[in-house]
């Protein structure tokens, strides 16, 4: 385990990194790294659920979706300010994973991913079926809100400001979370849930609260994403979305906060990244992206950064240590 | 009850193309835990691969026979180069990698031939077949008999040939098969080239049906996943059984109920995934998972 | 005469733990050797070691060829079938299915009705069983279908793995044996290891105790069964 200490000082200067940027780079990579952000805020979600507490979705599409519904509903019918649908998103998603969350406590691994599958793939259908909310395949647009209080930021760098703020903040809750009982009580009942059951984890009660903490997660990113891109159709938000965000987590690193990160920069940047190389079949590409990541990396950037800091650790201990050889 | 005849047994030929697509994807799973994703990109290559003989000038059945070696071929080929260097990763990490192939076929098949739909032959004669009063189309009855017939041939070969047996071994208990002597890696991939005979039989068979393009497997792959959740992802047969209980059902709800058209066929499948999984999530015939402490 | 069998310094570990700190010991061509010692001393991973399923350091010589390092699947080839812990039946095939993989490794498969019908006299219940699921057997029974499918192989050199675990005494004593009429009527050499120290000792030629990772003891089982240490530690008398 890293110590405290580093861990905090590379954090900060990555902070330190980000609140540079948005007077440097042109809107656009702005608004690139705004993505980056909100999808590192859906990964994180995704994995303290998957990563953390072993039960795999596929299906985390839906709530990125029904966070990004929420806030442009709320904006689009009802005159919302922009600031308050994003908690509320968060609490309709907390509710409805954790409401998700309780038949999903008979099902296992694949059963489980399967059910998420199907969730993933209905999405669509049933955005465009209540037309009267979600205005059908149109969708909703939405305009991008300006910077309050008279800030001289023009609107993409405000909310580059603004999803880096809440990515900090969640970022922070989430260490801090996983870090204490609650975190151990998470990682026991994915390691061996009878085990933890017998030690008095109330195990149906952490796993469905799991789940609607980390649908709450995705939500926020959701909405964040509604704000950022100004405009919601059913067919964003395909099941494509929820592999995407799977493919994000192992990438960068299952039970991992910085894992969320790297796998956020894979999941915005690579895809481009493969267009460029080749622009007649760049999925083709991005494929072989993903096999190599997974064949140098079979853990994610982040098991990969901690087996490297690991093994650094161990060569530089190593003097002090007996000859291997004696020892009862 | 003409119409109800015909539409099952229709619904049967559509059912057993789930089915062999299903039965490929349990085949992998019992082995190795993992779903292989790239199933239904892999049928749809092949069946390129089809049309490029048959376009080449080859016979039907010589290009079905020559289709069929080169899948096996290539599916065992994909399982030594591709998966096994993270045979023993963590499971998603495999899945993963099964995605990227998924992607990697999708795209490559886009690129060397387009994405314009093309037909695909049918061997069978169009003219329908006539039994009493009741009329068959041609295809959906030699579809079903293909498909039948080459499961069949998979029955056989597990249940009274060695290699079969070892196969059944390997997936079973893989510490106890080494201690046979059995080479435990290539059992995998022999599994692997099988899934992928079954899945171009599954492609070749659909395709005059839906057309060959790029995507053409997607939806498939979905009723394959609820005909394996269904039939139970333990069981081969169940998963058999399951793609045909599918197909019926598919076929007489879209007869039969009204107002679910093309789009919310799909649905139906989502919706038999869910029921399945709430009630009885091992399936018709699968075994319920039993927990070691 | 060679021994069939010379481990020397033979260590093995499972990620950062030692396990087996130099091991060596021998198998007569022919005879029967145990290997005693309590939970944790590393006979099971010894007898993993020699199938290859662990990775070692150190020598394994099987009939002057040395195997460490081999894959499991070849070191069964060269005629070495073992008996693993917890038996390792394939509980969802039938006892004939069971029998048949055991044949699976031989270069000649002769009739292999024929060689069922010789395994099944060392075990007749077996016969009675053979269509049935492995899995609805007894404890005893599916010890005895392991042993017979690694006879199937018509090995040089057979390992069992506490073989007496979690069985009634009876059928203990009736598997004991049968392993000793095999190891004389099909020269079949053996390689026990157990924590039922009285049996074992009954039926070895040789014996070595192992302790956390290393041999501490060695002689002919004779000797060992009258070692004062011995029988106070193991023997409980």
């Amino acid at each position: 385990m890293p110590s405290r200490a580093w861990t905090l000082g590379v954090a900060a200067a990555a902070l330190a990194v980000a609140l540079v940027l948005p007077f440097t780079l042109t809107n656009f990579r702005l608004f690139q790294f705004t993505q980056v952000f909100i999808y590192a805020i859906a990964l994180l979600g995704l994995n303290i659920l998957t990563g953390f507490n072993g039960q795999i979705s596929l299906g985390h599409g839906a709530f990125y979706a029904v966070g990004a519904y929420t806030t442009a509903i709320m904006i689009d019918q009802w005159q919302v300010p922009y600031g308050w649908t994003i908690p509320t998103a968060g609490v309709v998603c907390l509710v409805a994973g954790f409401l998700f969350g309780i038949p999903a406590l008979r099902l296992e691994g694949l059963y489980l991913a399967l059910a998420t599958f199907a969730l993933a793939l209905a999405v669509p259908q049933i955005l465009k079926y209540f037309e009267h909310w979600t205005g059908g395949s149109q969708g909703i647009v939405l305009s991008k809100p300006a910077a309050p209080w008279g800030l001289a930021l023009n609107p993409d760098q405000w909310l580059y400001l603004l999803t880096l703020a809440v990515l900090v903040v969640l970022f922070a809750l989430a260490a801090n979370l996983l870090r204490g009982r609650t975190g151990r009580a998470i990682v026991a009942i994915r390691d061996n849930a009878i085990a933890a059951q017998s030690m008095g984890v109330n195990t149906a009660l952490y796993k469905s609260l799991t789940f609607g903490v980390s649908a709450a997660y995705t939500g926020v990113a959701g909405a964040l994403s509604a704000l950022a891109i100004a405009y919601v159709a059913p067919d964003s938000f395909d099941v494509f979305r929820s592999i995407t965000f799977l493919v994000g987590i192992v990438i960068g690193g299952l039970a991992s906060i910085s894992g969320a990160i790297f796998g956020a920069l894979f999941i915005q940047f690579v895809p481009n990244w493969a267009q460029d190389i080749s622009k007649a079949a760049p999925w083709a590409i991005y494929g072989v992206f993903l096999i190599g990541f997974m064949y140098a990396m079979p853990r994610g950037i982040a098991g990969s950064v901690r087996m490297v800091a690991a093994r650094w650790r161990r060569r530089h201990a190593e003097p002090a240590a007996p000859a291997a050889g004696s020892g009862g | 009850m003409d119409t109800l005849i015909q539409q099952i047994v229709s619904g049967l030929a559509t059912g057993g193309i789930y089915g062999s697509l299903a039965l490929a994807l349990v085949m992998i799973y019992q082995a190795t835990d993992v779903v292989n994703y790239a199933q239904g990109e892999m049928a749809m290559f092949s069946t390129y691969l089809a049309w490029t003989l048959l376009n080449a000038g080859l016979p039907y059945w010589v290009a079905f026979v020559a289709t069929l070696a080169i899948a096996f071929v290539g599916g065992l080929l994909l399982e030594r180069i591709l998966i096994r260097p993270v045979e023993s990763a963590p499971v998603l990490t495999i899945v993963i990698v099964c995605i990227g192939l998924l992607v990697i076929l999708n795209s490559v098949a886009g690129w060397i031939y387009s994405y314009i739909q093309k037909p695909f032959p049918s061997p069978f004669p169009s003219t329908p077949i006539r039994v009493g009063n009741i009329y068959f189309g041609a295809h959906n009855i030699g579809a079903l008999a293909v498909t039948l017939l080459v499961l069949l041939g998979l029955y056989v070969f597990f249940r009274f040939t060695t290699l079969g047996l070892a196969m059944r071994a390997a997936a079973q208990n893989p510490v106890s098969s080494r201690l046979c002597g059995i080479r435990v890696g290539w059992m995998l991939a022999i599994g692997w080239g099988l899934a992928a005979l079954v899945g171009a039989v599954a492609g070749m068979m659909v395709a005059p049906i839906v057309f060959l393009d790029p995507n053409m497997m997607a939806g498939i792959l979905i009723y394959a996943f609820a005909s394996a959740t269904l039939g139970g992802f333990t069981s081969p047969g169940g998963a058999v059984v399951g793609g045909l209980i599918v197909g019926v059902i598919e076929n007489l709800v879209g007869t039969y109920v009204s107002f679910i058209g093309t789009e919310l066929k799909l649905t139906v499948a989502l919706a038999l995934i869910l029921i399945v999984l709430v009630v009885r999530p091992s399936g018709l015939f699968g075994r319920p998972a039993v927990h070691r402490v | 005469m060679p021994p069939l069998l010379a481990v020397r310094a033979l260590e093995a570990r499972y990620g950062d733990t030692r396990v087996l700190r130099g091991v060596t010991f021998e198998v007569a061509d022919g005879g029967i050797t145990t290997i005693l010692g309590a939970n944790g001393a590393g006979k099971t991973t010894t007898l993993r070691a020699v199938c290859g399923m662990v990775r070692t350091a150190g020598e394994i010589t099987l009939a002057g060829r040395r195997i460490e390092g081999r894959a499991t699947e070849d070191v069964v080839r060269l005629g070495v079938a073992h008996v693993p812990e917890g038996r390792g039946t394939f509980v969802q095939l039938t006892v004939e299915e069971n029998l048949r993989l055991g044949a699976y490794a031989r270069r000649d498969r002769r009739e292999l009705a024929a060689e069922i019908e010789r395994v099944c006299r060392y075990f007749p219940v077996l016969a009675e069983r053979r269509r049935q699921v492995a899995g609805t057997l007894s404890g005893g029974e599916q010890q005895m279908l392991a042993v017979a499918r690694a006879l199937m192989l018509r090995p040089r050199l057979l390992l069992l793995d506490e073989p007496s675990l979690g069985l009634a005494p009876l059928v203990v004593r009736e598997i004991f044996r049968i392993i000793r009429t095999i190891n004389r009527e099909e020269r079949v050499s053996v390689l026990l290891v157990e924590q039922n120290a009285s049996l074992a000792l009954g039926l070895a030629d040789h014996a070595y105790l192992m302790e956390t990772g290393t041999v501490v003891m060695s002689g002919p089982a004779a000797e060992l069964r009258e070692n004062d240490a011995i029988r106070q530690a193991y023997l409980g008398y």
